[in-house]
C-alpha cells in the first residue's frame, strides 16, 4: 500500500456520504491526525434542517479545525470543511469554494458528483476522493471524473457499510484504487503526504 | 470544455448582446453551460457557440438556462420569521415602505413577503420591487401562480416563519396550480434589471438579493453590493442568503449585523 501512493501527494481529501455514512465518519475521525497537510471536505446528504449543529458535532471529534463552508471561501490545508445543507459545492481554479443552488443531481443538493467533478478538474492526479455508505447512485460519476483527471478513487468496503449500495455500484462500474473498512481508511489519509 | 472556450462565448455574449457573465463564478457557470449543450443535444462546444452566434432567440434560452432560477416560499423560515418580528415592527413605523427583491427569480420570496406584509398590516402602504435579468421568469412573478404540488411545503415552511393563519387561504387552487390573491400581486412591481450592468434606480427600506451573489465572484460581489449600499436609505436592511455574507465586503463597515440570520441594517 505505501508504494501505491508514495508518488502520489494529497492536494485536496474529499470524502463523500449518504445515509450511514455519519456513523463512519464519527469513528474515523478520532483517528485522524491532528496537523492535516491538506485540506478536507465533507459532502453529507442530509436533510435541510437550518441549523449548523452537524458541523459542531463533526467538530467535537477531531482536533483539525472543523467548519460549514461560507460562499467565496479559500480552501485552506489543515481544515475540514462540510458542505452547507441544500447547496451544492464547487471549487473555483483559483481554490476558493463556491456555492450553488441549482437543481437537485441524483435526487440530492448537495450532490457528491458535483463536487467530486469540481475538484476533480482543479486539482487533477492531487485529489483523493472517498465514498461512503449511502443509498444512491450519486458518487459514482464523480469519481469516474477523479480518475479521468488523474487522481485516487477509494470507496468503504460495502461488507461494512450499513448501506452497501453506494461503494458497490461505484465498484461495478469503475476501477477503485482502494477499498477500506474505517481503520484502514483513517491509515491510509494518515499516510498521505 | 476548455476554460478558453468558455471565454470565447462570454466575449461573444457580452460584444453581441450586451450580456456580461464574465465575472460569474466560472465553476458553476461551466456547468451550466456543459449542462445545457446537453439538453440540448448539441454535438459540440463550437455547434453551441454559432447557434449562440447566429440566432438571437435562442439568447433567452441560452439566459435562462444559464442562470439558476430555483426558488422557493419561505425557504429557511427562520429568516422569515425574523423579518416578521424585528424588521417589519421597525418598517412599520414609515409611512411608506419599499422593498427590492433583486434577482428575483420567479417570485416566491416575493409573494412570501407580501404575505408577510398583510399579515403585519402594512401590504397596503408598501411596494415591493421585483427585478431579473431573465423576463421570462418576470412573466411567472406577473401571474402569480406557481405548482399546487408545492404549497404542502410551502405551507409548513409558513408555519415555522410564524404564519397563524390558514396558508391556503392566499391561493385558489385550479388544475394543479396554485393562484396567489391579486391583492398581493397588485403590489409587486416588476421591471428587468441585471445587477451586472444597470444602476441603483430608486431608494428601498430593505434589499433582499438571496442566493444571488454566490454565483458571482468577489469584484462583481463587491460592486453589487455597493449598489445596494447606495439604493438603501438610511437605517434600511439588506438582507442576503445564508451563506452569504457582507464580511470583507467594501461596504461592511457602514453595516450592522442584526442577529444569527443574514440581516444587515444600514447604520451610515
Amino acid at each position: 500500500m505505501e508504494e501505491d501512493h508514495l508518488n502520489h501527494t494529497c492536494e485536496f481529501l474529499l470524502i463523500g456520504g449518504s445515509a450511514g455514512s455519519l456513523e463512519v465518519l464519527f469513528r474515523l475521525l478520532p483517528l485522524l491526525r491532528a496537523d492535516l497537510p491538506f485540506p478536507v471536505a465533507l459532502v453529507l446528504h442530509r436533510r435541510n434542517s437550518g441549523d449548523s449543529t452537524l458541523s459542531e458535532l463533526l467538530a467535537s471529534k477531531t482536533l483539525n479545525p472543523t467548519q460549514e463552508v461560507e460562499d467565496k471561501e479559500p480552501v485552506t490545508p489543515g481544515t475540514i470543511y462540510l458542505a452547507p445543507a441544500d447547496y451544492h459545492l464547487l471549487i473555483e481554479h483559483n481554490r476558493t469554494f463556491s456555492l450553488d443552488y441549482s437543481e437537485k443531481i441524483n435526487f440530492s443538493r448537495p450532490s457528491i458528483d458535483v463536487t467530486f467533478e469540481s475538484a476533480a478538474e482543479v486539482y487533477g492526479p492531487g485529489l483523493v476522493a472517498i465514498l461512503l455508505s449511502g443509498a444512491n447512485e450519486d458518487g459514482t460519476s464523480g469519481l469516474t471524473a477523479v480518475k479521468q483527471a488523474g487522481g485516487m478513487a477509494v470507496v468503504q468496503n460495502p461488507d461494512t457499510a450499513q448501506m452497501p449500495f453506494m461503494p458497490h455500484y461505484a465498484l461495478t462500474h469503475l476501477p477503485i484504487d482502494h477499498v477500506f473498512d474505517t481503520i484502514e481508511m483513517a491509515a491510509f489519509i494518515n499516510s498521505l503526504t | 470544455m476548455e476554460e478558453e472556450d468558455i471565454d470565447l462565448l462570454l466575449n461573444d455574449l457580452f460584444d453581441l448582446y450586451g450580456y456580461d457573465f464574465t465575472r460569474y463564478s466560472r465553476a458553476s457557470l461551466k456547468r451550466r453551460i456543459i449542462r445545457l449543450c446537453s439538453l440540448d443535444k448539441f454535438p459540440s462546444f463550437a455547434e453551441l457557440r454559432y447557434r449562440v452566434r447566429n440566432d438571437p432567440s435562442y439568447l433567452k434560452r441560452f439566459v435562462e438556462e444559464v442562470t439558476v432560477n430555483v426558488t422557493e416560499m419561505f425557504r429557511d423560515p427562520a429568516f422569515y420569521k425574523s423579518l416578521r418580528e424585528e424588521v417589519l415592527p421597525v418598517l412599520g413605523t414609515k409611512p411608506f415602505i419599499r422593498i427590492w427583491h433583486a434577482g428575483c427569480s420567479t417570485g416566491e420570496e416575493v409573494y412570501s413577503m407580501a404575505i408577510l406584509l398583510k399579515e403585519a398590516n402594512l401590504l397596503r402602504r408598501s411596494l415591493l420591487y421585483a427585478t431579473d435579468l431573465n423576463p421570462s421568469v418576470l412573466e411567472k412573478v406577473r401571474k402569480g401562480i406557481f405548482s399546487l404540488a408545492l404549497m404542502k411545503q410551502y405551507s409548513e415552511s409558513y408555519i415555522s416563519s410564524g404564519g397563524t393563519a390558514d396558508f391556503s387561504s392566499y391561493y385558489t387552487a385550479q388544475y394543479g396550480q396554485a393562484k396567489f390573491d391579486s391583492e398581493l400581486s397588485e403590489k409587486i412591481i416588476i421591471s428587468t434589471h441585471n445587477l451586472v450592468s444597470d444602476s441603483s434606480f430608486n431608494e428601498f427600506d430593505l434589499i433582499l438579493c438571496r442566493n444571488v451573489l454566490i454565483y458571482f465572484d468577489k469584484e462583481l460581489q463587491d460592486r453589487v453590493l455597493k449598489l445596494f449600499d447606495a439604493s438603501l436609505g438610511t437605517l434600511g436592511y439588506l438582507a442576503l442568503g445564508t451563506k452569504e455574507t457582507l464580511k470583507f465586503s467594501a461596504v461592511q463597515h457602514k453595516f450592522k449585523q442584526l442577529n444569527r440570520e443574514k440581516i444587515w441594517k444600514k447604520i451610515i
